[in-house]
Order: C-alpha cells, then structure tokens, then sequence
C-alpha cells in the first residue's frame, strides 16, 4: 500500500492526472485553489506534457475546457462555487452541446462562508443543467470518482459536476493512487449539429438531453457513491456528500444501529431513496448546502406520506452553516454535552492586511484624500485589499463580487454621485474589470479606478495574474483611457505626499481616469526569494 | 487508540508546519490520519486552528467534535482558550507563552495565564526562548511539538525521523536544530510533570 497524504483539493488533482486529462483551466478562488496547483507542480514528472497555467477568469477557463473536450481530450476545470456564476453561460449551454472527450468540472463550495461572499449550492446549478454530480466524503474516493467522473462523461457525453466543498477540500488524508491512463488521442469532432447552438439544433439538443435524464438516474442506482449502511432503527438518515461523515462519527460514537444512506452521485437514485423510506417512519435529511432535496422530498404541500421528515427546513438541523457531529447528534435527539465555555475575556483576532504591505500605503494616502469630501463612498473589490475594509483603514465600502467596484463606482458616478471611486487589484482587474472600464469611458462617466498592482493574485496565495505592470498600462491605453489620466503611484510611505498628489489630481478630474498602484506584494516576493526555480 | 488534537495559533505563525510533522510521524506509525485546516483570508493575520485526528480504526468527519478533544496545541496563549469547548474534561492544555499582539483589546496576561490554569495540567511553554537556546527562534514551533508530544499518541522517536525527513533539503544542521528543539520542548514537558 502505497499512501500519500493529500488535500481533498490534491486527491482531484492526482485523479485528474491519473485519469489522463491533456489540461485544467481554472482561476484561483478558495478552497479550488489547490487542484491546480498540485498539477501545476506535478505534471512535469509525467510522461506527456499537459497545459496548466491561470486562466483570466472562470468563463474563459471552462470554454477553454470545452474546447479541449471538443477536440477529443480530456480536460479538468476548477472553480470556487461563486466562480460557477461567471462560467454558467457556458457550464448550462455545454450540457446541451455535450462534450467529445471527458470533461469534468470541479466545484469547490464554501458552506459557512470561510472565505467567501455567500454559502450558494452548486448542485443546484448541476440539477440546473440537468448533468451528472459527483459529491465523494472522503480524500480517497475524491481520487476514485475524479476518475469515474471523466469515464462516466465520455459515456454519456455530458459534462460532469464534482462538488466538494471547504471542510473536504482543505483536509487531509491517505490517498492510494491507481495506474495511470494515457492522455486521449486528438480527435476533433466534427459536429455542427451538436454545437451549432442555433434554435434548431438546440431544441433537439435539449430533448436528447431530457430524454438522456432515465439513463442518468440509472447510473445513481448502480454508483459506488450511493450506498446503504444498513441498520435496523425505524428513523433513518439521508446523508449526502460529507454530511455522511458527521453522520457516521455519531452513529459510532453513540453505537446506534441507524439505517444510513449515502448520496454522493445525482441526479437522485429514486430506488434507493424509496427504500429507506418504506423502511422509517423518521427521516433526517442531512445536507451539506441548502435544503436542496428535503424541499423536494418535503413536497410544495408538505404532506409526507405519513412519514417525518426531519432537517434543515424543520429546523432539527440549523439552516446556514456547515454541519457537524455537534449538530447531527442533536438533531437524533441525543442530549447536548456539557462543554467548556470560552472564556469571558475571549476577543476576535480578525485578518489584516501583512505588515509593511503596499495596499496599506494606498489606503493611508486614499483616505487622507477621502477625507476632504463630503461624499466618501470607494467602491471595491475582491483580494486582500478587502481587508482594507476593516480598522484601522475603513477605507472601502463595497466588496460585492468579481469586478464589481468599476461598474458599481461607474453606476453611482452616472447617478450622479462625486467622487466615483473605485479600488481592484491587477488579477480582478483582468477577471472581469476591463469590460467595466470600457463601459465607463464609452460613457464618459466620471470616475477614478485605482488598480492596486501587486504583481500576483495574493489573497489565494500568490498566483500569477494575467496582467501587471507595462501590460495593464497597455490594457487600459488600449480601451481608451487618455494617457495624461493614466497614472502611475509606487505605495510605499517615503512616497506618501506625491501619492496624496496624483490621487488628489485624478479623482477631482471629471472623466475616466486610472491610476495604477505598483508594488509587489511581499509575501510573493519572500516566497520567490526562498524559492527562485517555483517562479520563473 | 484515537487522539483529537487541535493546533491553534495566528496566521502566519506555522502551525501547518507542526501539523505536517504529526501528520508524517502518524502515517510512519500505520495509523490513519485526517486533518483540517484553514486557507484563505483568515491566513492574514487571523485566528487559525487545525484539527488533527489520528486512529488506528476510520475515522469519518474531519472535524473534532465538542468535548472530546484530547490536546489543544498552540502556539499564542489567548488562542489556545479559543478552542476551549473542543476540549475533554480530561484534556490538556499545551500553550506557549509569548503573546502575539496584533489587535488593541489583546487581554491583560494575568487574565490569560488565570485561565489556562483553571484547564486540567497546562503545560506552559516559553517557546521562544527554548527555541534560541535550542539554535535559532524558528524553530520554536518545534518545541512546542516536543512539550506536548507524549500527549499525542505517537512515539518520540516516529516524531524526530519525520523531523528529519520534512527537514532534511534544508540540510543536516537545520534537522539537527530542529530536533534540538524538540528534545528541549520533550525536557520541559517532563520537568513540568514531576514538579506538579
Ligand atoms: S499577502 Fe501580499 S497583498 Fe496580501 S496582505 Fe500580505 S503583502 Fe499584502
């Protein structure tokens, strides 16, 4: 037996690997990040060479992954959930298309929100598109299904949806790979009536896709990931996806004989599913996300066919939140233990921006700017500048998603609001703040972007951004920004009163204006300093 | 055999570095491992903990649940009462003693020390001085590791080989500081036991 001790996030990695995939395509988001970065440091021990670098944002990377597909290989895409909602255009229209090589799209979900903006549910967006999810519990069958994943798309010709969420993506455990499989010939598919998404072909696409829903759930029946730990109590469990784990830690921990099914692969194995609940009167439904099947299973009515189904909707489970052994032993109606409390004196220790960073230089001489108008709104961003938003700098004040603060700033300027104000760093500039900026300056709309160049996508751990330095200079020239109201700022203390100066200047000029902070960020620094060979 | 530990510290303190040793020193021991951790904004300066499972049957949820920690392991006093209600009633507590200050209502000391002496035998560690004894104050996370180590689970010497393996690239007189270290760390734990 030969373990290695993998993330969740490194276990889809090495399957992907294993499984033959010719590339990823992702753009870093937490907890996805690690996928690609474990085939970015392992794939050049491998016998044929593969693609792995960032891609500018979730969009273009999964249309890349298709594309890939398209031409008979296989094709890995990773994704933190939020990052599905700029890929879905072509996530939803790929499943009507459907795919040549396999194609498997990781989805990395962030239920009580650890680093994130909402706790959204992906597998509403794998019903949505009517493909195949896999949901594994465990480090080792994340290995075992990534590999499934990619045989099950090539048989059925339909992307598949991995989720996983925080808990299991950054967790680690023994992982035992398996024999690798050769890379896919090129084989592009000629196919125009499958891809040719005009309202002919695509209606008969979608029907095929329907029809296709029968074989779909066939497959859940026979899933490894859909199993039935047999007990012989008359309340039994639905767990799905890492809900198992809490699950199964109480009915050890309490030595009950509780009948437990396990979903780890949708759509739902109705069989199955129907078993259990001829064999219960009570039914826990225990899902790590929304309440996405106890609504269904539920009923618009609520009538339960005599049966009580208990979860997060009934508020035996709380309805936000990742759960826990805590929360499902009280739930089974299992007493509460008796803990120790935190103590009285207990504070907060909330993240801050590292000392001797640029982005606070920035805000010191932003606010100082700030400071003498009435109006003081700066809309931002996603990165560590959003730690800005907290003292001692309370210098943004709002973080929404993804480009959002050149667009937000650019609505509120045509509103009429003076200054429109607007912070992004040069990797979220790139994922979706350029097309912002061109509306701004076909528009005309008043407003001051400052792009805080750090020269790396740092808040996700130092990724190389798609554009920095003379490149985003070129960008913003290129989309029309005047070059006497493109400019340039080094945040560093000594710099402060010039800082304050350019700043100043550019946010009382009535037009589009870009000022362009450049340091690099210091952890990015230290780290290639340490290690000069990582980053070329 | 199954022991719950939860590392805790700030971010950028390296507590994964700890977690990696145990983590090795486990898995050398045939045992099965799980062990959470924390990515993202929280590294940043923010509160960090781990949760590190070992057992010689499955384990199922990476998480430890309420009361049944066996060990919290920090490496800043105030974050090492963070994780309190994880702790058994017969846990321990293994804490350093220099503070990390990087907010302004940072506790008074007393107040922290009168609170981990009110947990079941804390082992108090003034890790950074150990660490410059021991060679350099990087390596202070070491002795953190030694004081607690018999606390969890797994032999001394499973500990030091995986020392030396995670050490070994960055030559034989780092490991050997390292695992000066944790010997200093391992003597205070043992010094400590016999004084109470
Ligand atoms: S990681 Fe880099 S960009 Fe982020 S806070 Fe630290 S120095 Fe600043």
């Amino acid at each position: 037996m030969n373990k290695q001790l993998l993330l969740g996030a490194e276990a889809i990695a090495l399957g992907a690997l294993d499984a033959g995939i010719s590339g990823v395509y992702a753009y870093p988001g937490t907890p996805s990040t690690e996928i690609t970065e474990y085939i970015q440091k392992n794939s050049g021990r491998r016998e044929q060479p593969l693609r792995s670098a960032w891609s500018a944002n979730e969009k273009t990377a999964y249309e890349a992954a298709l594309g890939m597909s398209y031409a008979g290989k296989r094709s890995l895409v990773c994704m933190k959930h939020v990052g599905l909602n700029v890929a879905a255009d072509a996530f939803i229209n790929s499943a009507i298309t459907g795919v040549n090589g396999g194609l498997v799209v990781a989805v990395a979900d962030d239920p009580s929100m650890h680093s994130s903006q909402n706790e959204q549910d992906s597998r509403v967006y794998g019903k949505f598109a009517m493909v195949p999810v896999v949901e594994p519990a465990s480090q080792q069958e994340l290995y075992d299904a990534t590999r499934y994943a990619f045989d099950l798309s090539e048989s059925v010709l339909l992307p598949v949806m991995l989720r996983l969420t925080t808990r299991l993506a950054h967790s680690r455990a023994g992982v035992e790979g398996k024999a690798v499989r050769l890379q896919n010939p090129l084989n592009a598919l000629y196919a125009p009536e499958r891809f040719v998404l005009m309202p002919h072909n695509a209606r008969r696409q979608y029907n095929n896709l329907i029809a296709m829903q029968e074989r779909l759930e066939e497959l859940s029946e026979h899933s490894i990931l859909n199993r039935l730990i047999p007990g012989t109590g008359r309340t039994g469990v639905l767990a799905f996806g890492i809900a198992f784990n809490s699950v199964m830690e109480v009915r050890q921990a309490f030595c009950l004989d509780l009948p437990v099914l396990k979903i780890g692969h949708y759509p739902l194995p109705g069989k199955q599913i129907k078993a259990l609940f001829n064999s219960c009167d009570t039914i826990l439904v225990a899902e790590e996300g929304y309440p996405v099947y106890e609504e269904l299973l539920r009923g618009y009515f609520g009538l339960q066919n005599g049966k009580c189904i208990k979860g997060r909707l009934d508020g035996s489970l709380p309805r936000a939140g990742e759960l826990n052994a805590d929360t499902v032993a009280l739930a089974l109606g299992l007493a509460k233990k008796e803990v120790i409390a935190v103590p009285g004196i207990m504070v907060n220790r909330p993240p801050e921006l590292c000392k001797g960073c640029g982005h606070r230089d920035l805000y010191e001489a932003l606010n100082s700017v700030m400071g003498l108008h009435d109006q003081h709104h700066v809309f931002s961003d996603i990165g560590c500048y959003t730690l800005g938003a907290l003292a001692p700098y309370n210098a943004i004040h709002t973080c929404v998603d993804m480009g959002a603060s050149i667009t937000m700033a650019k609505g509120a300027a045509d509103g009429g609001l003076r200054p429109a104000v607007a912070v992004i760093g040069d990797s979220t500039f790139t994922h979706s703040g350029m097309t912002g900026l061109l509306d701004a300056i076909n528009d005309r709309s008043p407003l001051t972007v400052i792009i805080a160049d750090n020269d790396t996508t740092a808040m996700t751990g130092g990724q190389n951004s798609s554009a920095n330095g003379s490149k985003l200079q070129a960008i913003c020239l290129g989309l029309g920004v005047e070059k006497a109201h493109l400019r340039t700022i080094i945040p560093l203390k000594s710099h402060l009163a010039e800082n304050i100066g350019v700043l100043s200047e550019e946010i009382a000029w009535d037009g589009v204006s870009v000022v362009i902070a450049v340091r690099e960020c210091i952890e990015t620094a230290a780290r290639k300093k340490r290690n000069p060979a990582a980053n070329p | 055999m199954q022991t719950n530990i939860i590392l805790a510290g700030v971010g950028g303190q390296g507590i994964l570095t700890i977690a990696a040793v145990i983590d090795l020193a486990a898995l050398q021991s045939g045992l099965i491992v799980r062990q959470a951790e924390v990515h993202g904004m929280s590294q940043r300066g923010g509160a960090v903990q781990s949760h590190l499972r070992i057992s010689d049957r499955e384990i199922y949820s990476d998480l430890i649940a309420e009361g049944t920690a066996n060990l919290i392991l920090s490496v800043e006093p105030l974050e090492a009462l963070r994780y309190l209600p994880f702790l058994s009633t017969t846990g321990r507590i293994v804490t350093s003693t220099d503070s990390f200050i990087n907010m302004e209502n940072y506790p008074a000391m007393e107040e922290i020390l009168l609170e981990l002496h009110r947990t079941n035998l804390p082992v108090l560690v003034n890790a950074a001085e150990l660490a410059r004894k021991a060679g350099s104050p990087r390596t202070s996370n070491m002795v953190m590791l030694g004081a607690a180590a018999s606390l969890t689970g797994i032999a001394p010497e499973e500990i030091e080989t995986a020392i030396e393996k995670l050490f070994r690239a960055k030559g034989a007189e780092i490991v050997a500081m390292n695992i000066r270290a944790f010997r200093t760390g391992e003597a205070l734990f043992q010094h400590q036991a016999t004084v109470s």
